[in-house]
């Protein structure tokens, strides 16, 4: 699996990000710099965390209209699979690539602590080494991860399947109390409808190896790695 | 010319930042104050022929980058 990490000014996890994808992977992924306008041949485009562009105007909106991001579209737009974390995230959706949008946290707070995630299903590149149900921990570290859209489009993500993980407590219950942000139906991460382009805001790369405390988050990396072998 | 582009969150959609800011209004006395959105105003200096070139541009720029119209609404005054 050739991946390849997109790195803007203010993107600051993109090292998590790369020792997650070469732990799992064995191969470094490629960096990539905001004004490339042309990509190399690659399986995986992720989008990392951090405060792009200082997070001016919003969260994201400068990022997604940079150079690399048309290289983006084009590399999904024939099939490719494009991961946004976090800030990855807020860029998916200000580009338009992802529903929806993520406002301030409901408690204005930034958040930084573990939480536990739902996997909705375990059906897609994303979610393979998961089964439908599972729940797994996860680090939050976000300030604006409260995710909205308008009923309708709450209403269609969910009859198409597009919710990926929901915010749960540990034995997987979903409540208004389980989402630490506010976000509506406590989504914490979604798909684009072909589902190969996923956007979450917790930080799965950050819990890959027993020394950072656990590997719940490996999953995601070893279904990427068997969903996109090449 | 000038351009001032006035972005609101959305009715409807919850503005944590202006429940906090009124929430601080209460503790400092002002007792009266009820709802309270925050949003953000955006000035531009344009070299447009008229105003209705100039709010033209200015409404276009609004819906490509200055406004997220999943959450927000803005309104445009050449001034």
């Amino acid at each position: 699996m050739r991946a390849g990490i997109v790195v803007f000014p203010g993107t600051n996890r993109e090292r998590d990000m790369a020792i997650a994808l070469h732990r799992v992977t064995g191969i470094r992924p490629m960096m990539l710099w905001h004004r490339d306008t042309k990509l190399p041949k690659l399986d995986l485009v992720v989008l990392p965390g951090g405060f792009s562009h200082g997070d001016y105007l919003r969260c994201g909106a400068m990022a997604a209209h940079s150079p690399v991001m048309s290289a983006v579209r084009a590399h999904a737009a024939t099939g490719g699979a494009v991961l946004g974390v976090c800030n990855g995230f807020q860029i998916l959706t200000e580009a338009q690539l992802l529903p929806g949008a993520l406002l301030r946290n409901a408690g204005l707070r930034f958040l930084s602590q573990d939480w536990h995630l739902r996997v909705e299903r375990a059906d897609t590149i994303f979610t393979s080494a998961w089964r439908q149900g599972d729940i797994f921990r996860v680090p939050l570290a976000h300030g604006d991860g409260n995710y909205i859209a308008d009923a309708d489009t709450l209403d269609r993500i969910e009859d198409e399947g597009q919710v990926a993980f929901r915010y749960c407590d540990a034995e997987g219950r979903v409540s208004p109390e389980t989402s630490p942000n506010g976000s509506a139906r406590s989504i914490a991460g979604v798909f684009d409808r072909s589902r190969r382009i996923l956007g979450l805001m917790p930080h799965p790369e950050d819990l890959v190896d027993p020394l950072m405390g656990g590997t719940d988050g490996l999953p995601l990396f070893k279904s990427l790695l068997e969903s996109l072998v090449s | 010319m000038k351009a001032i582009v006035t972005v609101m969150l959305k009715d409807g959609v919850l503005d944590p930042q202006g429940k906090a800011i009124g929430h601080a209004l209460h503790v400092q006395g002002f007792g009266e104050v009820q709802e309270v959105r925050a949003g953000r105003v955006i000035e531009l200096d344009i070299d447009a022929r008229d105003r209705e070139a100039a709010a033209a541009r200015v409404d276009e720029m609004a819906r490509k980058l200055l406004a997220n119209q999943v959450i927000e609404s803005f309104k445009v005054e050449i001034v």
